[in-house]
């Protein structure tokens, strides 16, 4: 069986590790960092993904999109309330949002497939292998809709999505393993745009989740949110600046909150510093850790009440949990800490790097399903109740929140009228009373045959699979007869739809590795640059002037070329500056070898 | 689905082992794999969760064995383990999942493990009651007038802080009384094993047998409606 790859698709970044030899390990590309910044932009030189579409996030901020996961089956109006922070732009069709980048529309699902696929192809250059099959997290209380998304996305970057896993418990596989724990364990994980809290027993390698619960729209974006109002505030009073109309510098006070943030996890207080446009110079505010948890308070207060609900669902006490996790680069902040302390009584456990735990979780896991790990099994519940509409726009639930997946529940239908053919089924996620309130996550019609009233008994069976996704079957009581049915999702892409992504995404993957070599070659380029401007600078002399001509003729060809849309001519300049500053390397070495071995020449010690 | 059909005499028995292997045709001689070929085999649908746990029909049981056992199973059944194999057989492993989480949940709590026993055996415990427990009658009726009140008074008056210090009372009394359900069902539940561990077909035994499913029927249905009284006081007052 080929090589499973374990990948957490995060709001802002996303990481892919793998399994080696018993050990889960995060992969990061040459000289790079594991994780991949969740960001894609459009540039004049094609799409880019990660650390260099970040850098576009100020530069082309109407072209650049990040936190798509926010957008993940989601339709418009679900997220209308912070429209106003995102500076691309975002339109609906079908009830899936599609956002605007140059002349293309692009569903969240095909934005993520972009990232997964750089993920994927970090994965391939590692391992030297093709991937096509992936366990991808997503957050515990992402209901129906968001899930399918996910495995849509994956799909679209050429992915089997083998498995959809919780991050909290993910994340817990990668604790498990490393700490050996048995026992009551709670896991906090507050990442960049979601909240999650998850109750598991963890006894002889069987990890039962007891209860999850969260909030899918609360994470490090939102303190970044908060710090950044509190400097835009501040511009506009004291230099009569409105920065809303600039989405550049929008993109730069909310970097600068992130970073902000980001020191004051270590120190007690930090200024930022931004620039301002319109000639109104420099912009520079002392923030204290104290001031930054008067910001945060009421959101750290938010995440608590998920977890007493978890807990109550659990039927535990705090004093019951025996180790407190925390997962996610927002657990880092002192505020999150003390509370959570507070909150279970016991000091959390911060010892895995929280950007990395579920990653390598979702390794584990990929490595259980292939086989490999066969002592540890997950048994996780899903985190919304599931029903029916019934009469009078109520929800009749069959399957609880906290149930252990593989779930199903069955329901048997009949008619009201005489030679009635269809039984219209609506399907909602939610702890809501009445239908309205609870998500949409399909409408169906179930054929029925041409009966008296009462007559047709159509058994109808909602089963939850492993992943936390529902599959919906329908058996004629009479006939036994099994009946197929279009289910139209509320809010998502239908299979023709993603189909059509998959294909488009194909016809795109040629301009895509252009892309990608094009980026890697002026990244390239740029370091070659920086080196032989340095040699220059500091060689110059031991050369003679026609040699350094060579070199700079050769420099600026290679900065034109480096502006270009040829890979392959920029390869070729390199190769000229190298050629052309051979005898520049050879006088240098020689010199500093002077230096070393007391006027020795190479000839003589070699 | 199973396929097969069942009359009611076979469905305490455990109907896979005199089934064939769905793979190999061979006779069913193993529990939840054909001794043959190693395949795991289907639940079936008739198959009541007392059986599927290897439990007698009792009321008492203990929850670490019933945990130790769900975990055993788990291993055997989780669609995590199917990941390699054929379609049918990963089939399978998701419909006995499913079945098995179903059976866990079931048995784990002691009211839903007793109104499913009920259900076994003497048909539906689920007909929900609309009216109050006679004993109850007068107090719920005057409850439900409290509560209305109270629902309509305003809340920072005098007048709301009088009728919430009542239905606080009478929440109280309401879970004294719910409390006093259980002890008298958990009483029940000791008679039905003990009836049953004994085993006698006499006639005595057979009355016995039926008083004691008829009161268990009558203290949950009247549990389950204090239940949700008190549920709609709490969330009333909240």
């Amino acid at each position: 069986m080929s090589r499973i790859v374990g990948i957490d698709l995060g709001t802002t970044n996303s990481l892919v590790a793998y399994m080696d030899h018993g050990t889960p390990r995060v992969i990061s590309a040459q000289n790079e960092r594991a994780m991949v910044p969740s960001v894609v932009s459009l540039t004049d030189n094609g799409l880019m993904v990660g650390d260099p579409a970040k850098e576009h996030l100020t530069r082309n901020p109407e072209r650049t999109v990040y936190s798509v996961k926010r957008f993940m089956g989601k339709s418009l109006a679900d997220v209308q309330g912070e429209l106003a922070y995102f500076p691309y732009t975002l339109t609906e069709k079908g009830g899936v949002i599609r956002i605007q980048l140059g002349e293309k529309s692009y569903s969240p699902p095909q934005i993520s497939a972009m990232i997964l696929k750089e993920l994927k192809l970090r994965a391939e250059a590692f391992l030297g292998e093709s991937i096509t099959k992936a366990v991808i997290t997503v957050p515990a209380y992402f209901n129906d809709s968001q899930r399918q998304a996910t495995k849509d996305a994956g799909m679209i970057a050429g992915l089997e999505v083998l498995r959809i896993i919780n991050e909290p418990t993910a994340a817990s596989l990668a604790y498990g393993l490393q700490k050996k724990t048995q026992g009551t364990i709670a896991v906090y994980d507050l990442g960049g745009g979601t909240f999650d809290i998850s109750i598991l027993k963890l006894k002889n390698g069987i990890f039962e989740v007891l209860a999850t619960n969260g909030d899918t729209h609360l994470g490090g974006d939102d303190f970044d949110q908060q710090i950044a109002d509190l400097f835009l505030a501040e511009i506009r009073t004291q230099y009569g600046l409105d920065l809303s109309t600039h989405p550049d510098n929008m993109q730069a006070v909310r970097l600068e909150a992130e970073r902000t943030k980001i020191r004051l996890s270590d120190e007690l207080k930090t200024t930022a510093s931004l620039d301002l446009p319109d000639g109104k110079g420099r912009f520079t505010r002392e923030l204290t850790r104290d001031q930054l948890d008067a910001l945060s308070i009421a959101l750290v207060e938010r995440t608590l009440g998920p977890c007493r609900l978890a807990l109550k669902d659990s039927g535990l006490a705090p004093g019951d949990i025996d180790e407190v996790v925390l997962v996610g680069g927002s657990t880092r902040m002192p505020l999150v800490r003390q509370r959570v302390q507070a909150l279970f009584g016991k000091q959390p456990h911060c010892e895995l790097n929280p950007d990395e735990v579920v990653a390598l979780g979702a390794a584990v896991q990929a490595d259980i399903l292939s086989g490999g790990t066969t002592d540890m099994l997950l048994l996780d519940v899903t985190p919304l109740s599931l029903g029916i509409e019934t009469m009078g726009g109520v929800m009749s639930s069959l399957i609880r929140r906290n149930t252990t997946i593989p779930a199903s529940a069955k329901e048997m239908f009949t008619t009201y009228v005489d030679g009635q053919t269809g039984v219209d089924i609506h399907i909602l996620q939610g702890e809501r009373e009445l239908a309205k309130d609870n998500r949409s996550l399909a409408r169906f019609r179930l054929k029925v045959p041409p009966l008296p009233a009462g007559v047709p008994r159509i058994e109808v069976t909602f089963l939850i699979d492993a992943n936390g996704i529902l599959n919906v079957m329908a058996k004629d009581m009479r006939t036994g007869e099994t009946q197929s049915m279009e289910v139209k999702p509320s809010y998502g892409l239908s299979d023709q739809e993603v189909e059509r992504m998959i294909e488009d995404s194909f016809k795109f993957a040629a301009d895509d590795v252009n892309a990608r070599k094009l980026i890697e070659a002026r990244l390239d380029a740029g370091a070659l640059i920086t080196t032989t401007e340095k040699s220059l600078a500091d060689g110059g002399h031991l050369v003679a002037t026609g040699e350094i001509e060579a070199i700079r003729a050769a420099l600026s060809a290679l900065v034109t070329a480096k502006d270009g849309n040829d890979p392959r001519a920029i390869r070729a300049r390199m190769a000229d500056i190298e050629q052309a500053a051979k005898g520049l390397t050879v006088a240098m070495l020689d010199d500093s070898l002077k230096q070393g071995l007391q006027g020795k020449k190479v000839s003589d010690v070699t | 689905m199973s396929g097969h059909t069942h009359n009611a005499d076979d469905r305490r028995e455990l109907q896979m082992a005199r089934s064939m292997c769905w793979h190999c045709q061979s006779e069913m001689a193993g529990e939840y794999f054909c001794d043959r070929c190693v395949k795991v085999q289907p639940v079936s649908k008739d198959l009541d969760y007392f059986t599927c746990f290897g439990l007698p029909r009792r009321l008492a049981l203990d929850p670490q064995a019933l945990e130790a056992k769900f975990y055993e199973l788990s291993r055997a059944f989780h669609p995590d383990f199917y990941q390699n194999k054929s379609d049918a057989e990963q089939t399978i492993s998701l419909d006995n999942s499913a079945m098995l989480n179903t059976a866990y949940r079931t048995l784990r709590d002691p009211i839903q493990r007793a109104e499913y026993l009920l259900d076994l055996e003497a048909g539906s415990v689920k007909d929900i009651r609309t009216t109050p427990p006679a004993d109850l009658f007068e107090e719920i009726l005057e409850l439900q007038d409290t509560l209305d009140e109270f629902r309509t008074s305003d809340r920072a008056s005098e007048n709301a802080a009088v009728l919430r210090t009542k239905l606080d009372a009478d929440r109280a009394t309401l879970e004294q009384r719910q409390r006093d359900m259980e002890a008298e069902l958990q009483q029940l539940f000791s008679r039905w094993d003990a009836l049953q561990d004994r085993g006698e077909a006499t006639e005595p035994a057979r009355a016995e047998r039926g008083r004691i499913l008829k009161d268990m029927r009558d203290i949950l249905s009247n549990r389950t409606y204090v239940k949700n009284i008190v549920n709609d006081l709490l969330a009333t007052i909240a």
